[in-house]
C-alpha cells in the first residue's frame, strides 16, 4: 500500500515536473512559495513550508493541548447535555428524506 | 471553457418535539416556518410553471433519464426570504435553500445564515407554546436507525460539457472527498458493513452509481436536470452524496475544491481518468477507514487510496489553476486542500479543528475516556446527534466554537448581514431586494422569475433565465429610485 501511495505521489510530481517555466512561476505563486524553486513548489516535500502549516514536531504538543482543553470543555458539555440519554437517542427517529 | 461558479446548497434538517406528546413533523415544519419573520404574508406563491418534468437531449447515452421536478403540492409551504432564499416544507422536514452565490465564502456565510434563521424559528415557535414545548433541529443526515434526509450541493455548468464525462471524472473525487468533509458518524446503518466509526453520515444509504432517486436507490451522480436558468447554456448538477457540515472550515474547502474540479472537467483539464471497479463499495469502504489510506481498486486492476486519489485532483488542480484564468478563491482553496491532505497524510487526528469527523473522533474519545464509556453507550449517541444540534446554546458544536476550539472562515457579522440581505452578484439580489421593497405587490417567485401584482390589476412576469442578471450593480439603482413595482418595471423595461 505504502509503496503504491509513493508511486501515485510521483505520477503527480511527474505532472507538475512536465509543466514550462512559465508555469512554474504562476505554480509558484499559487502556492504562495519562493518563484523558479522548483523543489519547494512539490507538494508533498514539505507541508511545513506552506503559510498555514506547522512542523511536525508541534503535532504531538498541540494534540496534548487540545486534550487537555477539551477535559476542560466537557465539563461544559456535560452541563448541555440532554438528560435520559438512553431515552433521547430512542425517541428521535425521522422520517427518510432526499 | 468553464463558467464562473454558482454555488447554491439545500439542507433537510432532523426534526424532532421535546417534551410534545403531540408531535408531528410536518404541522411542527409548518409552524417553523410561520413563525420565521410572521408579519411577512405568506401570499406570495412558489411558482412552479417553469418546472417540468424534462428531457435531457444533451445527455447522450443517458437519454432515457430524465428529470422529474418540484410537483405542486398542497401541503407545500414556501416563504422566500429577503436574502434570496428559500425555506420550505419538504417531506417531513424543514428545508433552507441557499440564494445563489458566486463565491465559496458568501456560500458558507448563507449556509450558515440558514441554520441562523431555521434556530429563531425554533425560539419563536416555542413562545407558542405555554407548557415548555419545543422544537428541535438537527443538521445532520441520519437518525442512526436507517433513514436518512439529504443536503445538497447544486454547481451551474455549461450544458455544453457531454454529461457522460461528469459521471466518468467525478466519481471518484466525490467517493473520496469524505476523507475532508464527512460529518463523522457513530456505527452504521441500511445492512452495510459494521463500522464503530465512520468517516461520512451519509455513505450507508447510496446504492447506485448513477440516476434520478433521491430518496430510494440513491445514486453517486444526481442526474435530475433542472438548471433553473436558460436550458440551452447551462446546467445544475446536484450533488445529492455529501454530508451536512458544521465545520465552516469542512464546509468551505468542499465546495471550492468541488468547484474547482468541475471547472477541471468542463476545460477537459483532468489529464488521467480513475475509473473505480465498484464505486458504491469504494464509498462505503473509505467512510470506514479512519487512516484514509486503505486502497481501493480501479477497473485495470491497479490500487490507489483515497488520500493519494485526492493528491492527484490536487496537482491536477494546481497545475489547471496556474494555467487559466479561475476564480480569486482558488488559490486559497488549494491552500487549504493541500494542507488537509498534508495533515491526513501525516496523522489524520491533528485535523480536530477543521474537519467534522475528527473534531468529533476527538471529542468521542476523550469524553469516553473521562466517563469510562463505551462506544455503545448511549451518551456517545447522544452526543454524535446533539453535536449537530443548531442551538447555539446547545449544540456541542458550538460549544466547541466559543471555546475557540474550532477554525471559523467567516464571522458572526457576516453571518448576520446574510440573513437579512442577499448576496450582490447574481439574481438573487434583485429577488430579495423587491421582496424587501415591494413585498405587497410580489405575486410570485421562483429561482428564475419573479411576478408583481401591478396597480391596475396586471401581473407583470420577469424572466430571470440568467444567474449572472439583477444583481446589485445592475438594478440597485432602479430599486432604489422606484417607489412602487410598477415603477420598477416600468424603469427596467425603458433600460
Amino acid at each position: 500500500m505504502t509503496s503504491h501511495i509513493r508511486s501515485s505521489r510521483s505520477q503527480s510530481r511527474e505532472m507538475l515536473d512536465a509543466l514550462s517555466p512559465e508555469e512554474h512561476r504562476s505554480l509558484a505563486m499559487v502556492v504562495g512559495m519562493a518563484a523558479g524553486d522548483q523543489k519547494q513548489v512539490r507538494r508533498s516535500d514539505a507541508p511545513q513550508e506552506t503559510s498555514e502549516a506547522r512542523p511536525a514536531s508541534n503535532i504531538k504538543e498541540r494534540g496534548e493541548t487540545l486534550k487537555e482543553d477539551l477535559d476542560r470543555i466537557i465539563d461544559e458539555i456535560d452541563e448541555v447535555l440532554e438528560e435520559n440519554a438512553e431515552e433521547f437517542v430512542k425517541n428521535y427517529v425521522q422520517r427518510g428524506g432526499e | 471553457m468553464a463558467i464562473p461558479k454558482i454555488l447554491g446548497t439545500e439542507t433537510e434538517y432532523g426534526i424532532i418535539g421535546y417534551h410534545d406528546p403531540n408531535f408531528d413533523p410536518i404541522s411542527r415544519t409548518l409552524l417553523l416556518i410561520n413563525s420565521y419573520q410572521s408579519d411577512v404574508p405568506l401570499a406570495s406563491l412558489w411558482d412552479y410553471t417553469q418546472e417540468s418534468a424534462r428531457f435531457d437531449p444533451q445527455a447522450g447515452s443517458l437519454d432515457e433519464i430524465y428529470d422529474i421536478s418540484d410537483q405542486p403540492d398542497p401541503l407545500s409551504i414556501n416563504k422566500v426570504l429577503p436574502n434570496g432564499a428559500r425555506y420550505y416544507l419538504d417531506h417531513a422536514h424543514p428545508e433552507y435553500s441557499t440564494p445563489e452565490c458566486a463565491s465559496v465564502r458568501d456560500l458558507v456565510c448563507y449556509e450558515k445564515a440558514g441554520d441562523r434563521i431555521l434556530e429563531q424559528s425554533c425560539f419563536t415557535a416555542a413562545q407558542a407554546f405555554t407548557d415548555g414545548r419545543q422544537i428541535l433541529l438537527y443538521k445532520n443526515n441520519s437518525d442512526h436507525k436507517g433513514n436518512s434526509y439529504g443536503y445538497h450541493e447544486n454547481y451551474l455548468l455549461d450544458r455544453s460539457t457531454p454529461f457522460r464525462l461528469f459521471v466518468d471524472q467525478f466519481t471518484p473525487f466525490i467517493v473520496s472527498r469524505q476523507i475532508f468533509c464527512g460529518a463523522g458518524k457513530v456505527g452504521w446503518e441500511n445492512s452495510t458493513e459494521p463500522a464503530i466509526y465512520q468517516l461520512s453520515q451519509r455513505a450507508d444509504f447510496f446504492e447506485t452509481e448513477v440516476g434520478l432517486d433521491t430518496m430510494v436507490k440513491r445514486p453517486l451522480i444526481n442526474t435530475r436536470d433542472e438548471p433553473h436558468a436558460n436550458r440551452e447554456k447551462y446546467r445544475r448538477l446536484h450533488v445529492i452524496v455529501g454530508d451536512a457540515n458544521m465545520s465552516e472550515y469542512a464546509l468551505y474547502l468542499k465546495l471550492g475544491a468541488t468547484a474547482i474540479v468541475l471547472g477541471m472537467i468542463e476545460d477537459e483539464c483532468l489529464p488521467r481518468t480513475f475509473i473505480l471497479r465498484e464505486p458504491v463499495a469504494a464509498l462505503k469502504a473509505i467512510s470506514r477507514d479512519l487512516t484514509c489510506r486503505q486502497p481501493v481498486e480501479l477497473d485495470d486492476g491497479s490500487t490507489i487510496s483515497p488520500i493519494a486519489l485526492q493528491w492527484e485532483f490536487w496537482a491536477a488542480a494546481t497545475r489547471y489553476c496556474a494555467t487559466h484564468s479561475v476564480e480569486p478563491w482558488s488559490l486559497d482553496i488549494l491552500q487549504k486542500w493541500e494542507y488537509v491532505l498534508c495533515h491526513l497524510e501525516q496523522d489524520p487526528l491533528s485535523l480536530a479543528r477543521e474537519l467534522d469527523w475528527v473534531i468529533k473522533w476527538r471529542l468521542l474519545t476523550s469524553y469516553m475516556d473521562r466517563h469510562g464509556s463505551h462506544w455503545d453507550s448511549a451518551q456517545v449517541t447522544l452526543l454524535d446527534l446533539q453535536y449537530h444540534d443548531i442551538r447555539r446554546e446547545k449544540g456541542i458544536y458550538y460549544v466547541l466554537e466559543r471555546n475557540g476550539k474550532v477554525e471559523r472562515i467567516v464571522t458572526d457579522q457576516e453571518i448576520d448581514l446574510a440573513v437579512d440581505q442577499p448576496p450582490s452578484d447574481t439574481r438573487a439580489y434583485i429577488r430579495g431586494m423587491c421582496l424587501k421593497k415591494f413585498r405587497r405587490q410580489v405575486f410570485s417567485v421562483n429561482w428564475d422569475s419573479l411576478a408583481f401584482n401591478l396597480d391596475d390589476g396586471d401581473i407583470k412576469r420577469l424572466a430571470l433565465e440568467d444567474p449572472f442578471q439583477g444583481t446589485k450593480a445592475q438594478v440597485a439603482e432602479a430599486i432604489e429610485a422606484s417607489t412602487s413595482a410598477d415603477e420598477f418595471v416600468a424603469t427596467l423595461s425603458a433600460l
